[in-house]
């Protein structure tokens, strides 16, 4: 018996005004598998994730998770599903601390449910718990970063307190909108532009260009397609040279 | 050591941050539960003593009037510093309020006990209602669309002659004396002020200010924003209703004025005086702008120009709002030192 993805995604469209963005792009995402999703600038990465999350709608498609067509949910909605995303520009409740920044997604419907990060029944203090998923993603507990305003915070924290907002949620998935990390257990959707950082630790890797899916499967198979070599440097050089004339 | 050149140089320093914290050190020593006390009870007690103060019944009216604004005020800080809505929509709380008052005391019979609680939430349904298709709208956007209601509704009352068109209703029972028309409005604009100081505090307002600060991220946190903001909404209106219900009982009228624009206008004016963000600041800004337009009544016509002559001294001199200065006056402390 085949095991039914988590995560499916059928032939979803996006067009902005004349611009396809997305060109019927379908995938499915195993359990606890770290997927990839790479392609060049403009190739419609954080648009397929806008449109899985309903931060967009798409054109045509659908989005079904555990079976469940989500398609038309709205965002909110399928956060509480434990759907969760990150933002590729970060930008952090800034008139908050960053430990008052979880206190939001702790406020939801669905952590009130499953008891935030650790799980474990009723959610205690919002703060405490928000402290505890800061240490675990690397903010010193003793330390002041945990309570320093999120304006004041450098990017590198920037980044982990985006994730910490997801995990908060307790999630099944996390998309990540090129941010860098690795998690076990969950399953993970990784979008990213840099292909080396991403072949590290994903599973199986999609590659979009201009909308179109044009290559999927074991990192080593897709860098050795030679469709995706030219998407990404234009000639038929190899992807494990240096890139410092192509993107990056 | 640097030898000392006999110049000096002022000194900033902040008060400890634990003081500030309003946590177990506050009370820690009378000083510094002094530190935290005096300024409220300053204002309470000021506002308290405020209507014995006053030299004349003109006066005292004037305290209710100001209180009314300072309602709306209040409502606005909150909903543009700490929701990142800005509205506009002073005049159609004010209104909706006073109307509702005014027909469930004169066509119900209600008495007043009853006719302010219910004008205060069923106001602030009818406006949460009215403003829900605006919800999604942000920044100057929402502000147009709660400035127009307030012109609809007036139109609306004075084409079809409902509601005693351009007259009004008349007969509004009155409050039984000006002691219990003053204290219940001042006690009403103090209770409003801590509570919403204390509700932007609670987890349930850091939700709100994560709807101004990042919409988005609260979307992805899976929060709906059209509920926090119709929440937001309910309050601040609520609030305006409140004042528009007193309004009605204290003129015994409710009439198209009450849709009128400086409802909208003069508290965003208090808010910008008095010190956005702060809650405080705008009452403080009712409490200068209010009695300033009563005696600038003398001027007869010319009276709007040194409106806007003061305004504009306020803005420019202390663009960032009184409070917002004498609270960073009062969390710090300056002295000389030799350099």
């Amino acid at each position: 018996m085949k095991l039914e993805p988590i995560l499916q995604v059928k032939n979803v469209k996006k067009a902005f005004g004349g611009v396809q963005a997305l060109v019927d792009v379908s995938f499915s995402v195993n359990e606890g598998e770290i997927f990839g999703v790479i392609g060049p600038n403009g190739s419609g990465k954080t648009t397929l994730i806008n449109c899985i999350t309903s931060f967009i709608r798409m054109d045509s498609g659908k989005v079904f998770y555990r079976g469940r067509d989500i398609s038309h949910h709205a965002p909110h909605k399928i956060a509480n599903l434990g759907i969760t995303r990150t933002f590729q520009i970060m930008r952090p409740y800034y008139s908050l601390p960053a430990y008052k920044n979880l206190i939001i997604p702790l406020f939801s419907p669905r952590a009130k449910r499953t008891g935030g990060w650790r799980g474990g029944g009723k959610l205690g203090d919002r703060d405490a718990v928000g402290i505890d998923i800061l240490e675990e993603i690397g903010f010193e507990r003793d330390s002041f970063v945990p309570y320093k305003m999120a304006s004041s915070l450098p990017t590198g924290y920037l980044k982990r307190l985006e994730l910490a907002r997801c995990l908060a949620l307790r999630p099944e998935i996390i998309i990540c909108d090129e941010v860098f990390s690795e998690m076990d257990g969950i399953t993970l959707i990784m979008i990213e532009h840099r292909l080396r950082e991403l072949f590290r630790v994903a599973q199986r890797v999609m590659v979009l260009n201009f909308g179109e899916k044009i290559a999927e499967g074991k990192p080593e198979e897709v860098m050795e397609d030679e469709e995706v070599k030219r998407a990404y440097l234009g000639s038929d050089r190899s992807l494990d040279e240096p890139s410092e004339g192509g993107k990056g | 050591m640097k030898p000392e050149t006999g110049e000096r140089r002022r000194e900033r320093l902040d008060r400890g941050i634990k003081v500030r914290t309003e946590g177990i050190y506050a009370i820690s020593s009378w000083e510094e539960m002094n530190y935290l006390l005096v300024p409220r009870l300053a204002l309470i007690v000021g506002m308290l003593i405020l209507p014995l103060a006053m030299p004349s019944m003109y006066w005292q009216r004037v305290i209710s009037i100001v209180c009314i604004y300072a309602l709306l005020a209040l409502g606005f800080d909150f909903l543009a510093h700490f929701v990142g809505l800005v509205s506009l929509g002073g005049a159609l709380f004010i209104g909706v309020g006073g109307y509702l008052a005014a027909i469930l005391n004169t066509s119900l019979g209600f008495p007043i006990a009853v006719t302010i609680p219910i004008a205060t939430i069923g106001g602030a349904i009818i406006c949460t209602l009215l403003l829900l298709p605006a919800l999604p709208l942000r920044g100057v956007y929402f502000a147009i669309v709660t400035l127009m209601y307030p012109l609809v509704l007036l139109r609306i009352i004075e084409a079809l002659n409902i509601l005693g068109g351009t007259e009004g209703i008349l007969g509004v029972a009155s409050f039984p004396n000006r002691w219990v028309e003053q204290y219940l409005i001042i006690l009403m604009v103090i209770v409003s002020l801590f509570g919403l100081r204390r509700l932007v505090n609670q987890d349930v307002g850091l939700v709100f200010r994560g709807v101004k600060d990042n919409d988005q991220a609260v979307k992805a946190s899976g929060l709906s924003i059209t509920l926090y903001k119709s929440i937001a909404v309910f309050i601040a209106s609520g609030l305006g209703c409140l004042g528009g219900a007193f309004l009605a009982h204290i003129y015994m009228w409710a009439g198209i004025s009450q849709f009128a624009l400086d409802f909208s206008i003069l508290p965003i004016a208090a808010t910008v005086i008095g010190g956005g963000g702060t809650l405080v600041g705008p009452i403080v800004g009712c409490l200068i702008l209010v009695p300033i337009s009563e005696l600038l009544r003398a001027f007869g016509t010319l009276r709007i120009v040194f409106y806007a002559l003061i305004l504009t001294a306020f803005i420019v001199v202390r663009s960032e709002g009184l409070m917002v200065y004498a609270q960073r006056k009062y969390h710090q402390f300056e002295r000389w030192v030799r350099v």
